[in-house]
């Protein structure tokens, strides 16, 4: 009877996250004809129609959007590992006055929600002349990261210290001590920022929403977003568009379930 | 002081750059700007004292916004204990339970703006809800989802329990996983049933994790804007406190006005989260 129960609820929440996701996956492969004539539920009658897909992929410009997503990705995520980890390696390894400080800096900006301080945020960035270049939601995504920075003192206070001192001792200065020695054995923990934070980035709206107006500097997000007003009246192509959205997330997801469920857990409760 | 205590320091120097050219900076300017009117172009600013921080509290249709986060947080109780449910039953052997958990989190990863048009879709009048519920036969239920008052903001505050769900379902099952596995043998020993190994072990051993939880779920529930930004634009009496924040700044420039609005988020913010660890003391702080 409980065991009824307890498969019964899990079906049922499966359904009520798939079903809604199910139903625009049959809208993006029907025809504009069949999709006014037929429910939501009716499966589409050619599985193999990609019209829609082309369709969106085309007026959405959809290339370019995943080219300056892929761009600010990569540049973003590579200044957050090297900022992120020079910052840990002077908190885990240096003592020096006024550490409590910068510790408490970082902690209590933690708890500032990004979205309220957008206001003030903006001049900054404009006064930079940096609004409408990608370079802006580069710096915030880089400027506003400090959960990285957690989750890397975490894992170098657990690296010993004695291959550092045992490296100084060789000659090494610390610099190299950190290129050779900490670096490398920061992986783990580097591919859980990367992972954690890329997802973030790839989903970020309002930054790309607020920063990169042109519609030349489109990343994914704010690319489908403006299939929101023209085509409200052609579901088949929004859908289509929202799938090749979501398809990448999919990829990643079945192929690094694991070390996103660790990533998350360690992101959220530092 | 040795001539090496600068080293740390340039390690440092690019983290707090931009940590304080980005967080704080704004933070500072934001206090300043709120006892200013400004367009955010004018080179002058005209203090005003306290008149933007009257104006969010006394005019109507900037502290009515507050009050649209508690349909976020009371969903998010609601979410909270659906994920408690279910990280529960999936933390005792259930058959395809990676499958489970992977279909209960997958939500959480998905793009915030195909969420939107998920759901535009949805609710749209003739849409999948409507025919899943004459499918059930109840379909005198219908109704325009996202364009009655009355429900839109229910229908918008059930899509942010769908999409975050999954979110707090696998913190509480990393949670309660980490939990030694001998306590469980000892307690059926014991003589204990599942109600007393969730009362007696599971609670005591997430209760951080759920109070964490919590301040999560009240900040987020002030600070909601991307659901019903990209599915009402604040339509329909679903506007929130950060999508009129938004539009004050952004599009009336009353920059000072969206400064006020926003360090008062920003203390009501702080101040749950002093509450918080006041309350319920952090036992692993170990960071120095």
């Amino acid at each position: 009877m409980i065991r009824t129960g307890k498969y019964a609820s899990l079906i049922l929440a499966s359904l009520v996250v798939l079903v809604p996701l199910v139903v625009v996956l049959f809208a993006a492969f029907k025809t504009h004809a069949e999709y006014s004539t037929t429910g939501p539920l009716t499966p589409p009658r050619d599985w193999l129609n990609f019209d829609n897909f082309v369709t969106a992929w085309k007026a959405g410009h959809m290339l370019r959007g995943f080219w300056n997503t892929t761009v600010i990705l990569v540049v973003s995520l590579t200044g957050t590992v090297l900022v992120g980890t020079l910052a840990a390696y002077a908190i885990s390894r240096f003592s020096f006055a006024l550490k409590r400080l910068v510790l408490g800096l970082f902690l209590v900006a933690a708890l500032v929600p990004g979205v309220t301080t957008q206001v003030a945020t903006y001049q900054i960035v404009k006064s930079m002349g940096l609004v409408n270049t990608p370079w802006s939601a580069i710096v915030l995504f880089l400027g506003t990261d400090i959960v990285s920075i957690y989750i890397f003192i975490q894992f170098m206070e657990s690296i010993p210290r004695s291959l550092d001192q045992a490296a100084l001792i060789d000659g090494a200065n610390r610099f190299t001590v950190y290129r050779r020695i900490i670096l490398p054995l920061m992986r783990p923990a580097i591919a859980t920022v990367v992972i954690i934070k890329g997802i973030a980035i790839y989903n970020e709206f309002y930054i790309p929403f607020l920063y990169l107006r042109s519609p030349e500097l489109n990343v994914i997000s704010t690319a489908l977003f403006r299939f929101k007003g023209p085509y409200g009246a052609q579901w088949e192509t929004i859908a289509a568009c929202t799938m090749i959205v979501i398809l990448p997330t999919v990829v990643i997801f079945l192929l690094l379930q694991r070390f996103i469920y660790n990533g998350i857990t360690a992101g959220a409760t530092k | 002081m040795t001539l090496r205590s600068w080293r740390p320091w340039l390690y440092l120097l690019p983290a707090l750059a931009l940590l304080i050219t980005f967080t704080y900076v704004p933070v500072g300017n934001m206090v300043w700007y709120s006892f200013h009117k400004w367009d955010g172009l004018d080179p002058v600013m005209d203090p005003v004292g306290w008149d933007n921080y009257v104006r969010v509290f006394t005019d109507e249709r900037y502290w009515r916004v507050f009050l649209i986060s508690l349909y976020y947080f009371v969903a998010s109780f609601a979410q909270i204990a659906i994920a408690l449910y279910f990280a529960v039953v999936l933390s005792f052997s259930t058959r395809f339970r990676n499958l489970f958990k992977g279909i209960l989190f997958f939500p959480y990863l998905l793009n915030g703006v195909a969420v939107g048009f998920v759901f535009l879709y949805l609710f749209q009048p003739g849409g999948t809800l409507d025919t899943v519920l004459r499918f059930l036969g109840l379909g005198d239920h219908t109704k325009l989802w996202l364009g009655d008052p009355d429900v839109a903001n229910l229908s918008l505050a059930g899509t942010s329990v769908w999409r975050f769900t999954g979110l707090s379902f696998v913190l509480f099952l990393g949670a309660i996983q980490s939990i030694p596995g001998e306590i469980y043998e000892a307690a059926d020993l014991d003589g204990a049933n599942r109600w007393h190994q969730f009362r007696y072990i599971i609670a005591p051993g997430i209760r951080r994790i759920i109070s964490l939880s919590f301040i999560l779920a009240i900040s987020g529930s002030l600070a909601v804007f991307e659901i019903p930004f990209l599915m009402t634009g604040g339509a329909n009496g679903t506007r929130t406190f950060v999508i009129q924040a938004y539009e004050t700044a952004f599009q009336f420039r009353q920059i000072g006005l969206a400064s006020a609005m926003a360090v008062v988020l920003l203390a009501v913010v702080l101040l749950l989260t002093w509450i918080q660890r006041r309350v319920l003391p952090d036992d692993e702080v170990t960071l120095s």
